[in-house]
This record gives structure tokens, sequence and C-alpha cells, in this order.
């Protein structure tokens, strides 16, 4: 733990049970049928959202796609909102609006994600653009998937990025799945951070379950993007435990998974941080503390959740566009 | 009053908007160039500089998308896309997401950016550099589209565009660039989704917008030289269109020609129509006729060309054709087909 203290690490290790945790209730509402919206699990991915975003400001953006839940509580999102969010109710974060797949929090610097795959990448770009116009310090920070990096929009943001040297961090969850097709089936080579020179940014390589070095790579990424020495792409290895969507264990996508998952679920990033907590003198009790409040706010928030109403027929056709006006 | 052309008078809405709101930038391809959007930019870069005046690199989608990712950060960018053909490699984040972000996160977040499509065609440009796509734009929830066809809308409506708070496509047309008329010098704008009676008349009503609308102008000029009054409604906006100020021109005439200079099959000029017969089809005393481009992609050759597009001919053939209420005794070049 040298440069990274034992309370940044309780912390991200807080955060990433708290995705785990929740996310597992998750799973339970679909199974159940009470959340009904295509719920994207990040079980498995937790390292990556908690150990960049916990190098992060408020005042940072965040942009994420169709598997955010974790995105989204890393930086400070309200659990309860995502709870009602994803249950439907007129008390989530986007009205009821959205589900699971449109999350947002502006007060902590998630103006909305969308599982439109890559759609956020340039939108990142634009409000690093805003940051960069207004002398500000802000950071943005897009998160997608080894898909993403299929589409052109994904590399015409990346150019553009290092073109006007814009503080953005480009954070690719490469956990070699794109729905049910495998990163070979998709590409000629495992080859996604060579992305990065050919574009002329800086670019990493990282383990994605291995939260202390993701937070390192971020921390020097967001470094860089704040003092204006440009964006930076980490590409973070990882592996998606769950299916695409919904709680399976997305076994229907042949043996080969199988034998993946069996290799991947030793390396889970909560268990490695639990030890390295351990191993640096936090005992037992104290951590078995830490897992039974993070349980408690979920059950708290999932039940506020559920008593919460539904938005009501007559708001249908509300919101289609904001109120007129010169002010946004 | 002062009087300018349609592309000064849109070059001065750009500078009164980048002088007044520091939020406003301009981002998209050509913008330093000397000739690729005309004079309606001309030295904008020389006197706002080239921070905000972005040339960029050919990437419809992401100059797009960033413009929609600085707007929901507080900025109030201005995309353009020198032609609407390129504009199309950017529907997803239009379509996608400007256009339901305010839905989807439930009024908490609208996306204030202006798309402006320049429609160029003519000269033997061929199927893809001369479309004119707007229809698809009106179809979808959440933007807004514009068509001026005067210098003082093609200023106001800008202005009006870039207040709104929402995503408007704000559309222009390069035959329209050298148009004069009286330009106010001050910053004002035209409020979207009212159109404007460019001529009154009592025995037609001819709907049209942009181009299609100066043609409509002229075809009343050529019927009221034969005894027929036609009035002459520019809608301005397309999406919201001015649905009372049609239905009472129709009550008053009882006859409805609708010219647009775009594909006949699933057009503004059919929504027009589909509306007035659902809502004013008591009113009507004849079919109501659709002067549009044939369902063809643009010809390049100009023997091609000339029969190609909307002309003033065309929508005079069909205003005479619905007085005559004969229907069939007339041989369309355009529409009805």
């Amino acid at each position: 733990m040298t440069d990274i203290s034992r309370s940044q690490l309780e912390s991200m290790y807080a955060a990433m049970l708290l995705i785990r945790l929740a996310e597992e209730r998750v799973a339970e509402l679909v199974e159940r049928g009470e959340a009904r919206c295509p719920c994207h699990l990040y079980i498995g991915q937790e390292a990556i959202a908690a150990g960049v975003c916990a190098t992060l400001e408020r005042t940072d953006t965040v942009w994420g796609g169709h598997r955010s839940h974790g995105h989204y509580l890393a930086k400070g999102g309200d659990l309860t909102a995502m709870f009602a969010e994803i249950l439907g109710r007129a008390t989530g974060c986007s009205g009821g609006r959205g589900g699971s797949m449109h999350l947002f929090a502006p007060d902590v610097g998630i103006l909305g994600t969308v599982p439109l795959v890559a759609a956020t990448v340039p939108l990142a770009v634009g409000a690093a653009l805003a940051s960069k116009l207004r002398r500000e310090r802000a950071v943005a920070v897009s998160f997608f998937g080894d898909g993403a990096m299929e589409e052109g929009g994904t590399q015409e943001s990346l150019n553009m990025a290092a073109l006007y040297r814009l503080p953005v961090v480009f954070v690719c969850e490469n956990n070699f799945y794109a729905s049910h097709l495998g990163l070979l089936e998709r590409r000629a080579a495992d080859n996604i951070v060579d992305l990065a020179a050919a574009h002329g940014l800086a670019g990493e390589r990282v383990d994605g379950n291995d939260v202390e070095a993701v937070h390192r790579a971020a921390a020097r990424a967001v470094a860089r993007a704040r003092s204006g020495d440009g964006p930076t792409m980490l590409e973070c290895r990882t592996y998606r435990w769950r299916g695409h969507v919904g709680p399976s264990w997305d076994m229907d996508v042949g043996v080969k998974r199988k034998d993946e998952l069996q290799e991947w679920l030793p390396r889970d990033p909560i268990a490695r941080t639990k030890d390295a907590l351990q191993r640096g003198g936090v005992d037992e009790g104290a951590l078995t503390a830490m897992e039974s409040a993070i349980r408690n706010t979920i059950e708290r928030a999932l039940a506020d959740a559920e008593r919460a109403p539904h938005p009501r027929e007559a708001e249908l056709l509300e919101h289609v566009y904001v109120a007129d006006g010169m002010e946004s | 009053m002062r009087t300018l052309t349609y592309a000064a008078a849109i070059r001065e809405a750009f500078a009164q908007l980048l002088s007044s709101d520091p939020r406003v930038f301009v981002i998209g391809q050509g913008l330093w160039s000397p000739w690729y959007v005309g004079s309606s930019m001309k030295d904008i870069d020389v006197e706002f500089g080239r921070e905000r005046i972005i040339d960029s690199p050919v990437s419809e989608n992401a100059t797009t998308g960033a413009a929609i990712g600085a707007a929901l950060a507080g900025m109030r960018p201005i995309v353009v896309h020198p032609r609407m053909d390129f504009m199309l490699l950017a529907v997803d984040p239009i379509v996608n997401q400007a256009a339901n972000w305010s839905y989807m996160f439930a009024g908490r977040a609208g996306v204030p950016i202006v798309i402006r499509p320049i429609i160029n065609r003519g000269g033997e440009q061929a199927a893809q550099h001369s479309q004119a796509v707007q229809a698809f734009f009106t179809h979808v929830p959440g933007l807004k589209v514009v068509m001026p066809s005067t210098p003082h809308d093609a200023k106001g409506l800008l202005v009006a565009a870039v207040q709104d708070g929402n995503p408007v496509m704000y559309i222009d047309d390069r035959w329209l660039y050298e148009e004069t008329g009286a330009v106010p010098e001050e910053m004002y704008s035209v409020p979207i989704g009212r159109g404007a009676i460019r001529r009154p008349g009592a025995d037609v009503t001819i709907v049209a917008s942009s181009y299609a609308a100066v043609q409509a102008v002229a075809a009343a000029r050529m019927l009221e030289a034969e005894g027929i009054d036609a009035e002459v409604i520019d809608l301005r906006s397309l999406k919201p269109w001015d649905r009372e100020m049609v239905f009472a021109s129709v009550a008053k005439t009882q006859r409805l020609v609708i010219a647009d200079g775009a594909w006949h099959s699933g057009g503004v000029a059919a929504e027009i129509a589909a509306t007035v017969a659902e809502e004013a089809f008591d009113c009507l005393a004849a079919p109501i006729r659709r002067v549009t481009l044939p369902d063809t992609p643009a010809p390049m050759s100009k023997a091609l060309e000339d029969a190609y597009y909307v002309r003033a001919h065309h929508i005079a053939a069909a205003v005479r054709q619905t007085l005559s209420r004969t229907g069939l005794s007339v041989q369309m070049n355009h529409g009805s087909r």
C-alpha cells in the first residue's frame, strides 16, 4: 500500500462492496420480476469504477453506457434514486423515464448514461472541450466496453481529444465480450491499447481487477488531463461474471466461457482488496462491520425505493422539450 | 431599413451571438475555409478566434456528439454540417442522444445545441451532394426544425435556435444566399413555430418553406396575372409548425397546395396534408395538392436537374389544378405521382 493510503483503500473497498451487494439485490429484483427494465450487471468489474472514481473530484464528469450502475455509485450517485429508477418509480434519478440504462446524477457529475454503444464517448470529449474553453479544471472520464472500440465514433473521439489535448480520460473496460461475442471473434488481434498510440494519446494496459493498479493508472491519467497535458486511454482488463443482460451467469454462450469464468472468479477484485487490507493490518471485525453497514444502507434504500410511487399517466407527454428560455 | 443578403444575415447572427454569449462556440468542417460554407461564415474565425470557431476533423459523429456533451456541460454550441448529406453520419448523436435527452431524464437536462446542415445542390453535384432530408428530423420528438427563407428570418431564427434550450436543426439553403431583404441591425429572435404570410390571398393557400417559399411567392405573382389570388404561407418552422395559421388560411380559401423541396413520400408536405385532412377536412373544396421532388435521388446532368427541382411554374400548375377541380386533366411533372 505504498502510495495509496489505508483509508483510501478502505474507501475503494467499500465502494466496490456497495456496487456488488447492490447489484446482487438488482439481480434478485429482476429474477422476481419486480425490475423489468434491462439490467446489465457490473459484477466482477467493480475495481475499475471504484479505482477511477476515487481519483476524481465532484465537479469532474463521468460518462457511461448500458452497464453503469458501478460508475454511478462509485461517483457518488444516490442509491435510493438508482433503485427507484430501476423499479420505474417517479422518485428515480431519471424520474422513471430511463431505467437502469439511463442514470443521472448531475450533482456528482453524471449528466446521463445511455446504452447506445460508444454514444457517450464523444459526449465526454465535448464536456472536456467545454472545460478547456472555460479554463476550468474539470476532467471528463469516458467509460466504455471493448465493443465500443469497434465503433467509428470512438475512433473519431480519440483523435479529436488528442488533437485538441483535451482533459479527458478514456477508460476501456475490456471484459472480452460484446454481448455474446468474444473479443477475437470481433477483432483481428487483442490490440485495443495500441489504438491509443495510433491516435497520438497516452495509453496504458491495466489489470482491471486490481483496484490499486487501476487507481494508480487513473491518478496519472487524471493528473495529465488536469494539467493540460492531454488525454489518456486506459485499457482495463477484466471479466463480466454475469450475462450481457440480466442476472444469469451467462453459461448459454458456450463451454469456453465457463472455463474462462472459473479462471476469473479467483481474481475477484473485492476478495483481493480484502486480502490486501488484512495484510495491511485491518482486522476482520472492522471489515465485517463495514459490510454490515453497507448491507443496512442497501436494505434501507431499497425499501424506500419500493415504497415510492410510479409516475402518473398524466405525465406521459411531459418533458419532450425543456422549458424554453435563455438560461439552461 | 438596411438590407442584407441571406448569407450576410446568417453571418451577422453568428457574430452577435458570439459577441453576446460566451457559451456560444461553433464546430464543423470548413469553418476556416474561404469557400466551404460560402459567405455565411466569412472570416468569422478571424473575428472570434480559432478556439471558438473550430474547423473540425472529418468526423461528423464525434463533432456532433462533442457539441452535445459541451451543451450538457453548460455551453451553447452550434454544429455546422456544410452539406446536409454529410450530417447523416451523425444521426446517432442527433436522434438517439440530443432528441431523447430531455425525455429520458424527465426534463432535468436539456441539450441546447443548434445543428446547422446546409442544403447545397444543383450544379451537377449528383445524389450525395444535393439532398434535403428535413422530413427525417421532423419525425423525431425532441427536435425542433426551422428553415428560414428570408434574410430577416435567417438571422432571427438562428438567434432563437441558440436561445431555445432544446436541440434545434437550423437548415439553410445556398440557393437563398443572394436573396436580399430588410434586416434590423440589433439582435432579435423570430419565434420558433410561427409561420408568416408572405402574400395574402383569397382563392388558394400555398404552404411552403425555405427556397420553396420563395418559389411560392414567384408562383403567386404568375397566378396574379391570370386573376388567381393566392395566399402564401412561409412556415419558417417545420417542427413545430404553425397549424393555426394554416387552418385559418384554408378556412378562408378552401384550397391547399403544399410545396416542399424534398421527396414526396413521407415528407413534410404529406404531414401537413394529413393534418389538414384530419382537422380541417370540412373546409376543403378540392383535393390537397403536393408539389415536391419526385421519389428519385438527385440526378447529375443539368438536363435532368432542370426537370428535377421544384420551380415556381410547378407550383402554379398545381394551383391551377386545384382550382379547376378536374384533378386528372393536368399532367403534373411534380408531385402526385
